[in-house]
């Protein structure tokens, strides 16, 4: 018994032993666990903190609101709308089918749409969001937003996007934007972080382009607070970026929108400038395209109907078209030879039907001739021999100088894409561009614009406005950025001869008024508003001696691409110019025909503002007018200054 | 032929039972608790549901349980200790034939009302049926081979069956409460010598065996080791856990971001945040402080049962004791040592305030147990 309690009382006493080793080998490690905890938490704590930072904190790029353009009177032209899309997160979703089945019934998901939407459902990861739809109207926006309850991972989301509320009626101008792509990023030097964002949209043409440094603005940034999963919980700070600055145009968006409407059906070109200061109310080229179709991204189909059109609707043609100016250029012929001082005003020419010159025969267009012309009767009626003779005097040297000084082949700086150059040639460029020698035939043809002359129809508006006020008058596009008034183009006086410059405006004036002027069919009734212009036909083939003995092959016989283009310029009212206007339709026909009606529309139209009434017009025009005036306006859409517009 | 059976007369009868509790105890268990209701409500973003009031209502329920397990007198649990290992190494079969699938590992009986894992019902039952044992065999037979390898066959059958399903964290931790055990009740040093140096061997022997014909343990266990070596090395994938929760514990500092501000887990970089990875929210929002004071519980709890035990007067309660005491240390320190990348993640959880019921009710048995024994200890 005593060796039992013995031996209880040392399995006691070890087991205590023991016991109290295991407690302390287990304090040991728990000391051990609190050194780490130190050493982790304080220790290093600083480094594990930036950790956790960098690991909750994101700094995204807030995009600025893009800077508006409007007309001169407030009319928005590119505006910013918000854009509503869908999208989708997997994971929330669940059951994804059932979710795009239900989605499928209140929104227009093609079958392609579905297949899109799934796969990239299925590479994405399951907490990024997938676009279902991209802008979806509103009231599709709120048939998704009331059924959110059955359609878990759904999200509607707001963001702006540009839209151009005229539509085509400005597309040459603004032109439009779209998304940066790789070759827009590898031309500019340190890109804009903005425009690595994805969605972000650039201006691509026209003024959009050309002022995307003031219209962008500038980034903001936010940083925000994301979850592991990249969901964004709050926002910590923002710092509000700029918006881009408003531009304000010259350009009247009620006269752009007739003018577009106007020219509808050709392929033409027009331009209104005002005199005074040189504004440019209206820069049309017809046919157009809708810019809104290349924001949303065209369709192969939609952008191949674009080129493939014969009128090609994405050429802005009233800048940016090269065309022979034909008679339009008689003024500078004349307003040449007059400041020379070779020729008076009286003095006349004998015109028999044509010029021999050097073993050529050179046609004027009325074989019969025109007898013996002056200056106004030449103008008036479009002699084209009175002309050969003015520039064999005078030579090209002097007729380029004038038509340079009168804005042919002058590139105005404007903020538009391709501005064509025109161009009044001389023997050193003949030379160096196509080494070849000048001959005296160049000469000729370039007294009545044909040949090396080209002239776009906003260099022939402005060559119209000087020749109207004498004053190196310079088109203005903007009249305003950010609210800050853009020089005027008033321009100087030229410095021209004014008895000289008087007398071509009185045989312009001619041209229109006179029973015998090429455009009296095409006149002002108007006393208050009478308009001066020229007539222009410039031919794009060459007439060979054997189809002239032939007889000339009407030009409504031709294919259309062969025809000749019909020009004209003008500037009214004659006493005290306002605006003067060019017209170009390409291969329209005659310019007295087809586009002096056109010029002279559009120039009442800048006088009064509107539709000028039909007193305006010769008297037995005006039921043909009236009907005319009636099928535009349906046409035209509503653009009185809105409530929107900040001027 | 324990101490205990001539001692009954001594012991406290009826309600008196009660004074006897060891309230120290009972108020750091549920301090514990409370932290972590405490931290389930924040990982919750503010919220009872789903994790706290649930975690509470279960609390609740095991200390009731705890207290009538303490109620009962220690020689019945004793008795049963038999019939308990004998369930629980069945039920292990059971599961290992039977059992539902979860996460790659099969572990759980469902029985309707909770999810049983029979592991966890075996870490007490082991505790128990080995008291029970060394109460049983004479003191001077505890060092004789045959009389120590029947523990060891008692220990290692049911570690094998938990690595089986496969869980090798929880066969490691069986297997190391059950040689605690022994050591305590007094086997000679150089069983464990030997031990050890087997288990250094073994170890060695798994890594050589990788990529061979005759692997030991599966592919995954053998990722969850190169993660834990280098955590780095993946970080968006396995070692993920530990990357983000060394930074939520590290980005604590001394006070932490504050309660409710942890950013880790609220933004949910930590994974498994309201079960094995909670107290690196609690580093994180109560800093070193924080996180220290729940060692200190934790050691505290330690303390208590370690010197409750040497106050014992019969072998069973003794060992049964430490036993409990062993297996909550391992709990919470492989926890702790794993969230802090010292171990490799073996998904073991916090225990008390990580989100779980069997593990805490099984726990609470274990402490009942531990009270029974303080209770009807002779005076």
């Amino acid at each position: 018994m005593r060796l039992r309690e013995r031996e209880i009382t040392d399995a006691n006493r070890r087991l205590t032993r023991r016991a109290l080793m295991l407690g302390a080998a287990q304090l040991a490690l728990v000391g051990g666990l609190g050194l780490r905890m130190r050493w982790m938490q304080v220790e290093q704590g600083e480094q594990f903190r930036l950790l956790a930072e960098e690991n909750r904190i994101n700094i995204r790029l807030l995009p600025p609101a893009r800077g508006l353009i409007f007309d001169r009177n407030g009319v928005p032209v590119a505006a910013n709308e918000p854009s509503y899309r869908i999208t989708l997160v997997r994971e929330q979703a669940g059951d994804t089918d059932l979710v795009l089945r239900r989605l499928a019934a209140l929104l227009p998901l093609s079958d392609s749409d579905l297949a899109r939407i799934r796969k990239e459902l299925a590479e994405r990861r399951g907490d990024t969001p997938v676009t279902v739809a991209d802008r979806v109207s509103w009231d599709d926006l709120s048939r998704v937003a009331v059924n959110a309850p059955a359609l878990p991972g759904v999200t509607p989301e707001v963001g702006l996007s540009r839209s151009y509320p005229l539509g085509p009626g400005f597309a040459h101008i603004a032109g439009y934007v779209g998304p940066v792509s790789d070759y827009d990023l590898s031309k500019i030097e340190d890109p804009d972080q903005l425009l690595r964002l994805p969605r972000f949209q650039m201006g691509k043409v026209g003024l959009e382009s050309k002022l995307e440094d003031q219209l962008r603005g500038k980034a903001g940034t936010q940083h925000v607070e994301v979850s592991a999963s990249g969901r964004v919980m709050r926002e910590l700070s923002r710092v509000e970026g700029q918006p881009g600055v408003d531009v304000q145009l010259t350009i009247d968006a009620m006269l752009q929108t007739y003018c577009e409407a106007r020219l509808s059906g050709e392929s033409a070109a027009a331009v209104v400038i005002d005199c005074d200061s040189g504004d440019l109310l209206a820069v049309a080229s017809a046919p157009s395209f809708d810019p809104n179709m290349f924001v949303r991204g065209i369709s192969v189909a939609d952008y191949k109907a674009l080129t493939d059109n014969p009128y090609r609707p994405l050429a802005a043609k009233a800048i940016q078209g090269n065309y022979p100016p034909g008679s339009t250029f008689k003024m500078v012929t004349a307003m040449a030879a007059l400041e020379d001082g070779i020729i008076g005003p009286e003095e006349t020419v004998y015109c028999p039907g044509h010029l021999e010159v050097s073993n050529r025969k050179f046609h004027c267009w009325k074989r019969a001739g025109h007898g013996h012309v002056n200056l106004e009767t030449s103008l008036r009626e479009s002699c084209d021999v009175y002309y050969y003779e003015l520039a064999l005097k005078v030579g090209i040297e002097k007729l380029a100088a004038m038509a340079e000084r009168l804005g042919v082949g002058e590139r105005f700086n404007l903020p538009l894409s391709g501005m064509a150059g025109g161009r009044a040639p001389t023997k050193e460029w003949k030379k160096a561009t196509f080494d070849k020698e000048w001959v005296i035939g160049d000469t000729v043809n370039a007294s009545i614009g044909q040949g090396l002359v080209l002239a776009s129809p906003l260099q022939l508006a402005v060559m119209t406005a000087r020749l109207a006020t004498g004053r190196n008058v310079m088109p203005r596009l903007v009249r305003a950025i950010d609210g800050v008034d853009q020089p005027t183009g008033r321009g100087d006086p030229m410095g021209m001869n004014e008895n000289n410059l008087r007398m071509i405006r009185r045989a312009m004036f001619a041209v229109t008024n006179h029973q015998r002027g090429t455009a009296y069919g095409s006149r002002i009734a108007d006393d208050t508003l009478r308009m001066a212009g020229k007539t222009g036909t410039s031919q794009v083939r060459n007439i060979t001696e054997d189809e002239r003995r032939r007889g000339v092959i009407r030009n409504e016989d031709l294919p259309w691409n062969r025809r000749d283009h019909a020009l004209f310029v003008n500037f009214a009212p004659f006493d005290a110019p306002r605006v003067a206007v060019a017209v170009v339709v390409e291969h329209g026909g005659g310019g007295s025909a087809v586009a002096a009606p056109v010029a002279r529309d559009i120039t009442l139209q800048a006088l009064f503002g509107g539709d000028p009434p039909l007193e305006a017009y010769p008297s037995a025009q005006r039921d043909r007018i009236r009907d005319q005036q009636d099928r535009l306006r349906d046409v035209l859409p509503r653009t009185g200054p809105s409530e929107r517009g900040r001027a | 032929m324990s101490y205990l059976e001539y001692s009954v007369k001594y012991t406290p009868t009826g309600l008196r039972k009660v004074l006897y509790l060891n309230w120290a105890l009972v108020i750091l268990l549920t301090a514990v608790a409370s932290v972590g209701f405490l931290m389930l409500y924040s990982v919750a973003g503010g919220r009872f549901d789903p994790w706290a009031a649930a975690q509470m209502k279960r609390f609740g329920l095991s200390l009731s349980v705890m207290f009538v397990v303490a109620m009962v007198p220690i020689w019945f649990w004793r008795n049963l200790s038999a019939l308990a290992y004998g369930v629980g190494v069945t039920l292990l079969v059971i599961v290992d034939l039977f059992g539902a699938v979860r996460m790659g590992a099969q572990r759980w009986i469902d029985l309707g009302f909770i999810n049983l894992q029979p592991s966890e019902l075996m870490k007490i039952a082991l505790v128990m049926f080995l008291a029970a044992y060394y109460d049983w065999l004479p003191a001077r037979k505890t060092s004789q081979p045959l009389w120590v390898a029947i523990p060891a066959v008692v220990i290692l059958t049911p570690a094998a069956l938990v690595m089986g399903q496969p869980d090798l964290g929880t066969a490691i931790l069986v297997a190391t409460a059950g040689g605690a055990m022994m050591f305590v009740a007094g086997v000679h040093w150089a069983y464990f010598a030997a031990v050890l140096t087997g288990g250094v061997a073994l170890v060695s022997a798994v890594f050589r065996s990788r990529d061979t014909d005759w692997q030991l343990i599966e592919d995954y266990q053998f990722r969850r080791i190169d993660t834990f070596l280098n955590p780095e090395s993946d970080p968006l994938g396995a070692g993920y856990h530990i990357t983000q929760g060394k930074i939520a514990m590290g980005s604590g500092g001394w006070t932490g971001k504050g309660f409710m501000q942890g950013t880790q887990s609220r933004l949910n970089f930590l994974p498994e945040k309201h079960t094995d990875f909670i107290f690196n929210t609690l580093a994180e929002e109560f800093g070193f402080i924080g996180a220290f004071s729940l060692l200190t519980l934790y050691a505290l709890i330690i303390v208590f049962c370690i010197v409750a035990a040497i106050q014992m007067k019969d072998r069973f309660s003794q060992l049964l004791t430490i036993g409990v005491a062993m297996n909550f240390f391992l709990f919470f320190s492989v926890n702790m040592a794993m969230v802090m990348g010292l171990a490799p993640v073996v998904g073991v959880p916090l225990p008390l305030v990580s989100y779980g019921g069997s593990a805490m009710l099984i726990l609470m048995i274990g402490f009942g147990m531990v009270q029974s024994a303080n209770i009807h200890r002779p005076r």
